[in-house]
């Protein structure tokens, strides 16, 4: 059966869809989140109205300090890489109908982690010593989502809550340690473990100033792709996300699949707190709990959980971020203004999903001429 | 035809004129055009597939028709949306309950209501409640939760819901399946004097012939979308009635029983586990079932069944007991199931077996997706995936607008096709099935029966719950009956008595 061809479908039982049929029903994925972005900027460009700010002005800027140059890009980029992992740590338990919104526990954890081991291998070379690191932010951050699937699956415990609350005993966590067994002595006014060698730091790619992290973290979503949509592992995990019963009927191995998709997605975030101490901060230190992994959780709803859509879409976050300086000095808008705009698009992002299968374009059988 | 608009009483007439429905290049509907006078009750007939539930949806606005007018009490109408469609005075009855079912039943009709106030005046609604009440026909316990009233009672509620928001003409897709013989009785009875009172018109989805002849005025039947026939019920027998629906097609002859039971493949003895509402326990102390042998588990839905399912599939943890498939302890792994060629057939197949958004494809694939040839796979093959049900979807006619459809757009009868060709393919030692015919037409009837009873014959053993006495009968070898969570009697089904059986179903043994 396997070298078969396939007979244009099983001849006569039934007719194939119009291409333009097939065409509404994708591009239904595409538009509507994309119309959701559209109304969350629209919504925010009122909110500057009455601040007495231009949105015009602020987009402006936001383009010229996110995209506009050279420099501006490589500065969005450094910051897409953790967005990247932080988004595949929803992403991925989001196929298994989970809702994951605890990534930025497992970045701290997984920084805070490396940045601990750092000190103790120091006499290791660095090709050995640097993975070694990102190993172990991984398996922090995977232990600590996976212990949200595994909550979930044998306790019944909300994974939602869960991973919120065990987000904070994470930062918690981290604290303590860097203020207390972990401490460099010498970090006097930011308490922070002692600063990586110079050996065990992560650099910069070739003929940019934008770390490791980004190639890694593409390479990464690139992976999540295959194994949902190539693999048997992702079709299992796809049916028991579409509807958990049927996949326990199939005798699929749903607890395995829960845990093992959460753990995933936790040790790509663990990796992101790794890449942020190893290539960026250079010691764990409280700047590890940044954001990024709430940031993350939007990224993820707007790519609709699809790891290729997650790329631009981080991209196009980071560039935001990326802004947020220039805005605040030109504009003399505070920081968290781009939190205003991210919640913005997040209320937009989540009332449109009451829209699909509602809007007529999108719906053939409803096309008709009424 | 043409049909008068309204009577004096209120009841609305609605006819479609040249109704057409296309999805992408499907024709669902084809130029249908159906008329239900006022105060009349028009029954609608078809195969599985044929279109019945698309041209009601058409007509309450949940689709738009590509073509043909709506007449409602004579002037044609446009329908946008289903609330256009209730301004009218057009309502709708569904197959599965739309009611909440933690709220009574008051609550239900209260919240019902597009115009509920933001605070509302318990005790002036509770008032109009029982003056509505006290005109209708029938009625049902006003302040008891939902969730407490058997589901005859409510399917009434659900009618008399319809009535409280004024609607003139009703729509009741397959409004009895899942109610039991004597509730069908009651509930259709009651719907009928509503119509000959002149309050309401009818227009009835179903697939029993019994329920046409006894309730209904007139008949319309669609095949594969077409409008095929129609006419008074009282110039119609059952056997006119199955010919228009088929055309010239011969639905499949019941399949003989051939062979020998042999040696036990399920061994079920002491199972013990809790049922769904936490409190009470589903016993089942010995339960054999031997190599081509169908067991037919008979009883009342809400005794067990559905527990003993869930056990038997691995999804409701057992306290004590075992299960012992072709001699070895089964704990429902996808391996064991695999090794031991063990099949399940779950009942609401698109709820139970499916992934309503996944594609036709994706869920035929379900069984086979990590099987490579007699190994296992870790790479998807989606060619061989899309092979397999083009060839499945080929042989069991399963009629979908595409592979690519979502099983949710499936009708009923074609999602228990689908989800049946995916388990009945390939080996089957053990084939465990629960209410395989609900909801299907009476070809598609015969035809899974004579695919049960074969697989019989090749050697499988089967372990059939049904709801349905007749199908118990017609395909077990032997009989048990399930009443209050435990196997309350068992007979040979060549002497099977009905009433014996019947009066340990309602557990007076
Ligand atoms: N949204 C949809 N998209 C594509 N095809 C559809 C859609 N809805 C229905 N169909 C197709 O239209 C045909 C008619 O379906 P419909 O649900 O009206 O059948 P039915 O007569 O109600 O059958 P049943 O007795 O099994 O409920 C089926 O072949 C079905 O696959
Ligand atoms: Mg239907």
């Amino acid at each position: 059966m396997a070298d078969q061809p396939l007979t244009g479908g099983g001849t006569g039982v039934f007719a194939a869809d119009g291409w333009q049929a097939a065409l509404a029903r994708r591009s239904e994925a595409v538009l509507i989140p994309l119309g959701a972005l559209l109304a969350g900027f629209l919504v925010f460009s009122l909110f500057l109205l009455i601040l007495g700010k231009s949105p015009a002005e602020f987009f402006a800027l936001v383009y010229k300090a996110g995209f506009g140059t050279w420099f501006s890009w490589q500065n969005t980029l450094s910051r897409t890489a953790p967005l990247l992992f932080a988004a595949l740590c929803v992403a991925l338990p989001a196929r298994l109908g989970l809702v994951v919104i605890g990534g930025e526990g497992a970045i701290v954890l997984g920084g805070v982690m490396a940045g601990g081991l750092a000190g103790a291998i120091t006499g290791l070379p660095g090709p050995l010593a640097i993975p070694l690191l990102a190993l172990t932010g991984g398996l922090a951050g995977a232990a600590w989502i996976g212990a949200v699937g595994a909550l979930r699956h044998y306790r019944g415990v909300n994974e939602t809550i869960a991973s919120l609350l065990m987000a904070y005993i994470a930062i918690a966590l981290m604290n303590h340690l860097v203020e207390g067994p972990l401490r460099d002595p010498a970090s006097l006014n930011k308490p922070s473990t002692a600063p990586l060698a110079d050996h065990l730091r992560i650099g910069d790619m070739p003929g940019m100033d934008v770390h490791w992290g980004l190639a890694v973290g593409i390479v990464c979503c690139l992976l999540s792709w295959v194994l949902i949509e190539r693999t048997t592992w992702g079709f299992a995990a796809r049916v028991a996300g579409g509807n958990v019963r049927a996949a326990q009927v199939q005798g699929l191995p749903v607890g395995r699949l829960i845990v093992g998709f959460t753990a995933l997605g936790g040790a790509f975030a663990g990796l992101a707190g790794a890449f942020e101490v190893a290539a960026v901060h250079g010691s764990a230190n409280g700047s590890l709990a940044t954001g990024y992994g709430y940031t993350g959780i939007l990224i993820a709803f707007l790519a609709r959980h699809n790891p290729l859509a997650l790329i631009p879409v981080a991209i196009l976050l980071a560039g935001f971020e990326a802004s947020s300086g220039l805005v605040q000095r030109r504009m003399g808008l505070p920081d968290a203004t781009t939190l205003v705009l991210q919640g913005f698009v997040f209320i937009a992002i989540l009332l449109s999903d009451t829209l699909y299968g509602r809007l007529r374009i999108f719906a053939p059988e409803r096309w008709g001429r009424g | 035809m043409t049909v008068k608009s309204t009577n004096p009483q209120g009841a609305l007439g609605v006819e479609t004129v040249g109704m057409t429905m296309r999805f992408g290049g499907f024709t669902a509907l084809d130029h249908v055009s159906v008329g239900v006078a006022p105060g009349s009750f028009h029954a609608l007939l078809g195969e599985n597939g044929a279109g019945k539930s698309t041209l009601v949806k058409c007509m309450m606005g949940f689709y738009h028709a590509s073509e043909g007018q709506l007449m409602v009490g004579g002037h044609e109408v446009e329908v946008p949306d289903p609330r256009a469609a209730h301004a009218l005075g057009l309502g709708m009855v569904y197959q599965h309950f739309t009611l909440v079912p933690s709220l009574t039943a008051a609550e239900n009709l209260v919240i019902s209501r597009g115009d509920t106030p933001q605070v509302i005046d318990w005790r002036a609604e509770s008032e109009n409640l029982r003056a509505f009440m006290a005109k209708m026909p029938f009625s049902v316990p006003l302040d008891q939760p939902v969730r407490a009233l058997a589901a005859g009672e409510k399917q009434k509620l659900e009618i008399l819901k319809q009535l409280y928001l004024g609607r003139k003409f009703l729509i009741l897709d397959e409004p009895t399946s899942v109610l039991t013989l004597e509730e069908a009785d009651e509930v259709l009875g009651h719907v009928r004097s509503l119509c000959e009172a002149g309050q309401i018109s009818v227009l009835m989805i179903t697939h029993k012939f019994r329920e046409v002849t006894a309730y209904a005025d007139e008949v319309s039947v669609l095949r594969r979308g077409k409008l095929v026939g129609a006419g008074k019920v009282a110039d119609l027998s059952h056997a006119d009635m199955a010919a228009m629906m088929m055309g010239d097609q011969a639905p499949a002859a019941p399949a003989d029983r051939a062979g020998q039971s042999g040696a036990p493949v399920l061994s079920v003895s002491g199972a013990r586990a809790l049922d769904r509402s936490g409190l009470k326990d589903v016993t089942i102390d010995a339960l054999n079932v031997r190599e081509r042998e169908i067991v037919g588990i008979a009883g009342i839905s809400g005794n067990g069944q559905m527990e003993f399912m869930e056990i038997l599939t691995g999804q409701r943890p057992v306290k004590a007991g075992s299960i012992v498939v072709n001699g070895t302890s089964y704990h429902a792994t996808r391996e064991e199931a695999r090794i031991n060629c063990v099949r399940y057939l779950p009942e609401e197949p698109l709820h139970n077996a499916c992934a309503p958004k996944m594609s036709v494809t994706e869920n035929i694939a379900f069984r086979s997706f990590d099987m490579n040839g007699s190994g296992t796979r870790f790479w998807l093959s989606n060619s061989e995936m899309r092979c397999r049900a083009a060839e499945l979807v080929e042989a069991f006619k399963v009629k979908t607008a595409s592979l690519d459809s979502q099983m949710a757009s499936l009708s009923g009868g074609n999602v228990q096709r689908a989800v049946l060709a995916r388990e009945l393919t390939g080996e089957v030692d053990l084939l465990i099935i629960s209410n395989p015919c609900f909801g299907l037409d009476f070809s598609a009837v015969a035809e899974i029966r004579a695919r049960i009873m074969d697989a019989r014959n090749k050697g499988a053993a089967v372990l059939l719950m049904s709801e349905d006495l007749d199908e118990i009968l017609e395909l077990a070898d032997r009989v048990l009956v399930m009443s209050e969570g435990r196997i309350a009697y068992e007979c040979r089904a060549d002497e099977a008595d009905v009433a014996t059986i019947g009066h340990h179903m309602g557990g007076h043994a």
